[in-house]
């Protein structure tokens, strides 16, 4: 009995490994003529729990495909020590260049430091890696972004009124940098006040809770700076019929979600990273690695301020 | 002191840790003690007290269900995918949504009564399927909830929101199924001594396939209001709630070893954190103590609630 039930389990599993690496590998039987055919690229993601990150492995499979290499992505769900687990497996997988998304900035160096012991390439890819050598860097600057955030605030509140903003998830590098060059951003409008930053933990529905909370003390701000889109789409539901008129809402990151709002007029900006951008780059770099070019250090993929006007170049 | 007085505290400790919050936290800020910011705590509180609501049950016996959040997720994902993306009429589509947080809750009974796992793995095991089911269905992204559905999220007559009646009609659900049920009595009894409630002739292991049922039923529900709100199902929805509601449970005066616990101690429970949060961002606490805060008066609920009880003793 007990038996059976472990060859079932082994049996399924067997199955959904080779659905798997059918998907993955599928490029990988219409080689073409260039030869990089046999290269294999790991690419270990912090969470597909997040759209953002979803687009991210979409721009990473289609360079992959575009490239003709077989790219194997894992999901660290966001635990550090997974992902180290993930990257050391790609090592013993005769991987020939590795891109890590690093779960967290600090943890990811013993992953990079076992991939250097065998020579493998890495590329960190939209977060950097602190302690630890990568080959490359493709990450956007979050500390400009945060400046075109106040920028393109203080010039739709007409510079001036009261704004709040909603941080993300306390500690991280994005809502860090984020917020920091929010700050220093805001600093060049006198007659703009920060009057409360409270965390909204990135999340859709704390933005909405923690909005609701700060009208009942705040009731005329007139600007909402948003770490990131689910908070400002959050944000927008507390504000009702305000957002939009009296209320000016930024958001960051340009997801699909947040572009729509932005069509609806509900979210006057959002400050557009380019995640399938950096998924490509990463794998395009990746594969230039594994072939032993030489790669500069950091590639800042660019952030654009993405506002009616403009929304058809993020649409597309 | 009475006797009599005393009784009501040790049993409505955590009322009384309510009203002091509350008091403490008009004095600080006089923006909390307003109609329209108190209606806010209520819809704040509501997705946390009816998916503790459902851990009430497991709870009393003597069980834990770990798996509310992702079901609640995976409900909505459900709800939302067969309505918005497979064009199936909404009502047919909500009924699926509720019957996949109930059959996640039976998974869950069969495998803890029948397949002897412990409650803590069964519902661990299911915390990541449910999620992982969510994101497959959503492919990782939002889906918008039907119309319809959404006004579960809304206001009727322009101020009452619905979350706040939803989570009211739950709690009556509940407090009738514990005290007014067969069911209900014999989940004390199992909470209690589950041996003993077998010998008098309760069959335990049909109750528990109710009690995780029932909480998987509350999950879905809380899933559906979560969703509303925003108007859109999330796969990562609702992450980290289990504990919420547990907390809840427990700061409700349940004990974890079973055989205690009442519908309106959870509400009290779930009315404490919210307020707790709203309070905190009333208040402008930084983001870093905000958690500290929220920790700490959670581990003084339960204490003060526990030192009460066994002076009482």
């Amino acid at each position: 009995m007990k038996l059976g039930i472990i060859a079932a389990g082994a049996a399924l599993a067997l199955g959904l490994a080779a659905c798997g690496s059918g998907g993955s590998s599928g490029s990988g039987g219409s080689t073409p003529a260039g030869g990089s055919g046999d290269i294999k690229i790991g690419m270990s993601i912090s969470t597909l729990n997040n759209p953002y990150f979803v687009q991210l492995r979409a721009g990473a499979e289609e360079e992959a495909k575009k490239l003709g290499v077989a790219l194997t992505v894992t999901d660290a769900q966001n635990d550090a020590s997974q992902q180290v687990n993930q990257v050391q497996n790609f090592t013993s997988q005769n991987m020939k260049a590795i891109v890590i998304n690093p779960v967290d900035s600090d943890a990811a160096a013993p992953a990079v430091k076992a991939a250097d012991r065998v020579s493998v390439p890495v590329i960190a890819a939209d977060r950097g890696v602190n302690g630890a050598e990568v080959a490359q860097t493709v990450a956007s600057d979050n500390v400009a972004g945060g400046k075109l955030a106040a920028q393109e605030l203080a010039k739709q509140m007409g510079e001036k009124g009261k704004v709040v903003v909603l941080q993300g998830v306390p500690g991280t590098s994005a809502s860090r940098d984020r917020g920091q060059g929010f700050t220093e951003g805001i600093k060049a409008y006198p007659n703009i006040q920060v009057v409360a930053q409270q965390p909204a933990d990135f999340d859709r529905t704390k933005g909405l809770d923690v909005m609701t909370n700060l009208l009942q003390s705040h009731p005329d701000i007139t600007g909402v700076f948003a770490e990131n889109d689910e908070m400002a789409l959050g944000a927008i539901k507390a504000l009702g019929a305000k957002a939009g008129a009296e209320v000016k809402v930024v958001g960051f990151d340009g997801t699909p979600d947040g572009l729509k709002a932005i069509q609806a007029g509900t979210l006057a900006a959002s400050i557009a990273q380019q995640p399938k951008l950096l998924g490509q780059q990463a794998v395009g770099n990746a594969v230039k690695a594994a072939k032993g070019e030489s790669l500069q250090k950091v590639v800042a993929v660019p952030v654009k301020v993405a506002t009616k006007d403009n929304l058809s170049e993020f649409t597309s | 002191m009475s006797d009599k007085a005393r009784g009501w505290l040790s049993e409505n400790g955590a009322l009384v840790a309510l009203v002091v919050l509350a008091v403490a936290l008009s004095l600080l800020s006089s923006d909390f003690l307003s109609v329209s910011n108190l209606l806010n705590v209520g819809v704040q509180a509501a997705v946390t007290a009816i998916l503790a609501f459902g851990a009430t049950f497991v709870i009393i016996t003597g069980g834990i269900d770990l798996s509310v959040g992702s079901v609640a997720a995976l409900s909505a994902i459900t709800l939302a995918y067969l309505s918005t993306t497979s064009g199936l009429p909404w009502p047919l589509a909500t009924l699926l949504g509720l019957a996949v947080g109930v059959a996640c809750g039976l998974a869950n009974a069969a495998l803890i009564a029948y397949g002897k796992l412990p409650p803590f793995i069964a519902t661990l095991a299911m915390l990541g399927i449910a999620r992982g089911l969510a994101l497959v269905i959503s492919e990782g992204s939002p889906i918008a909830m039907p119309d319809a559905v959404s006004h579960v999220g809304d206001t009727v007559a322009g101020y009452l929101p619905v979350p706040v009646l939803v989570m009211l009609v739950m709690g009556v659900i509940a407090a009738v199924i514990l005290n007014r049920t067969y069911a209900g009595r014999a989940m004390y009894a199992i909470g209690g001594n589950e041996e003993a409630a077998r010998l008098s002739g309760i069959k335990v292991n049909r109750m528990k396939l109710v009690t995780y049922a029932l909480s998987g039923g509350f999950a879905a529900v809380a899933g559906i209001v979560l969703a509303s709100r925003l108007a859109s199902a999330q796969p990562q929805a609702a992450a980290g709630y289990e504990l919420d509601a547990i907390a809840a449970v427990v700061i409700g005066g349940a004990s974890l070893s079973g055989g205690k616990g009442r519908a309106f101690g959870t509400f009290v429970g779930a009315l404490i954190l919210a307020v707790l949060r709203n309070g905190l961002n009333l208040l402008s606490v930084s983001a870093f103590w905000q958690q500290v805060v929220i920790g700490v008066v959670i581990a003084l609920a339960v204490l003060v609630d526990t030192l009460r009880r066994r002076s009482a003793n």
